[in-house]
């Protein structure tokens, strides 16, 4: 003597049709409460992947090499000395090019200066680098050649100019071949960059590249801003961060006073950031699957109070204590179900709109958020009907059966 | 077939208890037809949903077919109900938002009968009642009678031995009411045990056997057409 799931689920359905206020108040908290965990996790999760794409736009099995140290060391002599950091220098590069698991190096040089063309003048942000970046950073050229491949030292006058710096500077006459005036020095236009070619902390569109060297010369200083190095390989990243370390702690006369770190430590520790942000703003939005399945609980206290008589008979046509919880809910999980399936619908189409209007955010929500927001969603739904569920089972089916 | 033995029911009314059954001794055989007369008040619902075990007696015993049913377990008392009792209420207490076929249905549905098993019952039963032009109506599309008449084919779907009828006419028109108790008389006639509880002296004079109840009493017992017979 037991209802098949089928009549159960059945009957249930009806009993929801039969209310379709009710049903549909209901299935519209339990949709927010879905919805809002799918959109944020898959802003949380968009940042991220965002994030973490910039990071490997700047190249692969990249290590950076800057001066100074940010960590505190032993005694050593330079302690007793005094000495300050020493400079990051060409030779110094040069000597990080002396290992079998070193593939490319490229110095960096920062600077800022006046660019002027005819009578067309802007400031403009300068990177001395060399021809190696190029591949380094996996940018692309627009127009002409990349910088020579020459001795690290070679100070040639020429220049790359980004896509948005060809634009304003030259408009619709031809860029490569012209000279520019770059602070006080001359130099030949040879290449355009791509229009393409972004990435965090550089908009290649509003910068021009020279030589190392000359941007030396340019900014009157021998310092470089960084150093940096490509492994042949990920296995070799390691080691090479290891010579790197030693090489220039060898010679810069013992003092460890440059920072060396790859590039996936850094990658890493935003994805972790990141990754806890979207734990976070799931939380936050999982609060709304509670608060919708107390509405459930009221909801489903009134429903059972409004059918009260219905139950009464239920009872009196046969159906044990059991089977009136069973009845209900089945009711809750199939309104909590068809709620969390709504709100993935609607959760899929807020990410969906974000995608379009932001497109450079891959706002996808993650699996896990997903699964998770609707198993949630199905055990409140279930949960707080027990409540109402029990009582109802609980009628006592005289007095219902006396109610109208 | 009924049996019951001092059988008492109380109710707590504020801090006043309210006999609403007192020292109830009754028996009633297989296949009578019997009906409980009484002012408001007199317990003679209270005694109908004893009988259907929708409630449970104070004190005394309940024997249904040599059975005592009052030490039941929750489960076991609803298949009971199920199986071997059917009612049929003043306010027929159909479900609005199913039609007439599915609401007779409801018990056997519980019951978990297999979905095809079902729908040749409910069309017989239906058919036995001439209501198969109106198995697919709501109940709002029926009239009173056809609507107790839903009631009773729910009530009898299952087959059951018992039929319990509280006020089957309160709720209808003199014509209408007639046709149901007619329903009611014929269902008699094929054995099943018919007991109605009702305040319309011509209703209850039509039964073989007559209750009269006052104050949780059973204080006649006749019947038809003769004197008093023994409880």
């Amino acid at each position: 003597m037991r209802p098949h799931s089928r009549d159960v689920s059945v009957f249930a359905w009806q009993a929801l049709r039969g209310y379709p206020a009710r049903t549909l108040l209901m299935l519209v908290a339990m949709a927010i409460g879905v919805a809002a965990v799918v959109i944020l996790t898959s802003l949380g999760e968009g940042a991220r992947r965002y994030v973490t794409s910039e990071f490997a736009s700047l190249g692969t099995n990249l290590i950076i090499v800057f001066p100074g140290r940010s960590e505190t060391a032993g005694i050593n002599p330079s302690t007793m000395m005094g000495e300050t950091p020493r400079d990051l220098t060409l030779a110094d590069a040069q000597a990080l090019t002396r290992n079998y698991n070193v593939r490319r190096i490229a110095p960096i040089n920062v600077g800022a200066a006046e660019v002027s063309w005819q009578s067309k003048k802007r400031e403009v942000a300068i990177i001395g680098t060399t021809h190696e970046m190029l591949a380094i950073r996996h940018w692309e050229l627009a127009q002409g050649r990349f910088l020579p491949a020459t001795d690290l030292d070679r100070a040639t006058s020429v220049c790359v100019i980004g896509s948005k710096i060809r634009a304003e500077l030259f408009g619709p006459q031809r860029a490569l071949g012209e000279w520019l005036r770059i602070g006080d020095r001359r130099f030949r236009v040879i290449g355009v960059m791509g229009s393409e070619g972004r990435s965090i902390g550089v908009d290649v569109e509003d910068t021009i590249m020279i030589p190392v060297a000359s941007a030396q010369q340019l900014f009157n200083t021998p310092s470089l801003f960084r150093i940096l190095v490509e492994a042949k390989s990920r296995d070799a990243l390691q080691t090479v961060k290891q010579y790197i370390t030693e090489t220039l702690q060898q010679r810069h006369q013992g003092e460890r006073d440059v920072t060396v770190v790859t590039q996936d430590a850094v990658l890493a520790t935003f994805d972790r950031i990141l990754g806890a942000l979207t734990y976070a703003v799931g939380g936050i939005a999982a609060i709304s699957l509670i608060v919708a399945g107390i509405l459930i609980m009221n909801v489903m206290l009134v429903a059972v109070s409004q059918r009260t008589a219905e139950i009464g008979l239920l009872k009196a046509l046969g159906a044990a204590q059991r089977q009136i919880i069973l009845l209900i809910l089945a009711e809750a999980l199939l309104l909590s179900t068809l709620g969390a399936l709504a709100g993935l619908f609607f959760g899929q189409l807020g990410s969906f709109l974000i995608r379009y209007a932001f497109p450079i955010i891959p706002a996808y929500a993650p699996t896990w958020a997903i699964a998770t927001a609707m198993l949630v969603a199905i055990l409140t739904g279930l949960l707080f009907s027990i409540l109402p569920a029990r009582r109802a089972a609980r009628l006592d089916p005289v007095l219902a059966l006396a109610r109208k | 077939m009924i049996k019951l033995e001092q059988v008492r029911r109380d109710f707590k009314v504020g801090d006043q208890i309210v006999h609403a059954l007192d020292d109830i001794n009754l028996e009633i055989a297989a296949g009578e037809y019997v009906s409980i007369m009484g002012p408001s008040g007199s317990g003679k619902s209270t005694l109908l949903n004893l009988i259907g075990l929708l409630d449970r007696p104070t004190a005394g015993r309940y024997l249904l077919n040599e059975e005592d049913v009052t030490t039941l377990s929750d489960i076991e008392q609803a298949v009971t109900r199920n199986q071997q009792i059917g009612f049929v209420f003043q306010a027929f207490h159909l479900v609005p938002r199913l039609t007439a076929a599915e609401n007779v249905e409801l018990p056997l549905m519980l019951a978990g009968l297999p979905a095809a098993e079902r729908r040749q019952r409910v069309a017989d039963t239906l058919a036995a009642l001439h209501l198969t032009d109106r198995a697919h109506h709501k109940p709002d599309q029926l009239s009173g009678g056809q609507r107790q008449r839903v009631a009773i084919a729910r009530a009898t779907v299952t087959e059951p031995r018992v039929l319990l009828a509280d006020e089957p006419t309160g709720n209808l028109d003199h014509i209408a009411g007639q046709d149901v108790i007619n329903v009611l008389e014929s269902l008699n006639q094929r054995d099943i045990t018919l007991l109605v509880v009702t305040h319309d002296l011509e209703v209850g004079e039509r039964a073989r056997r007559q209750l009269k109840m006052r104050d949780g009493r059973i204080i006649a017992n006749q019947l038809r057409g003769a004197g008093d017979a023994s409880a």
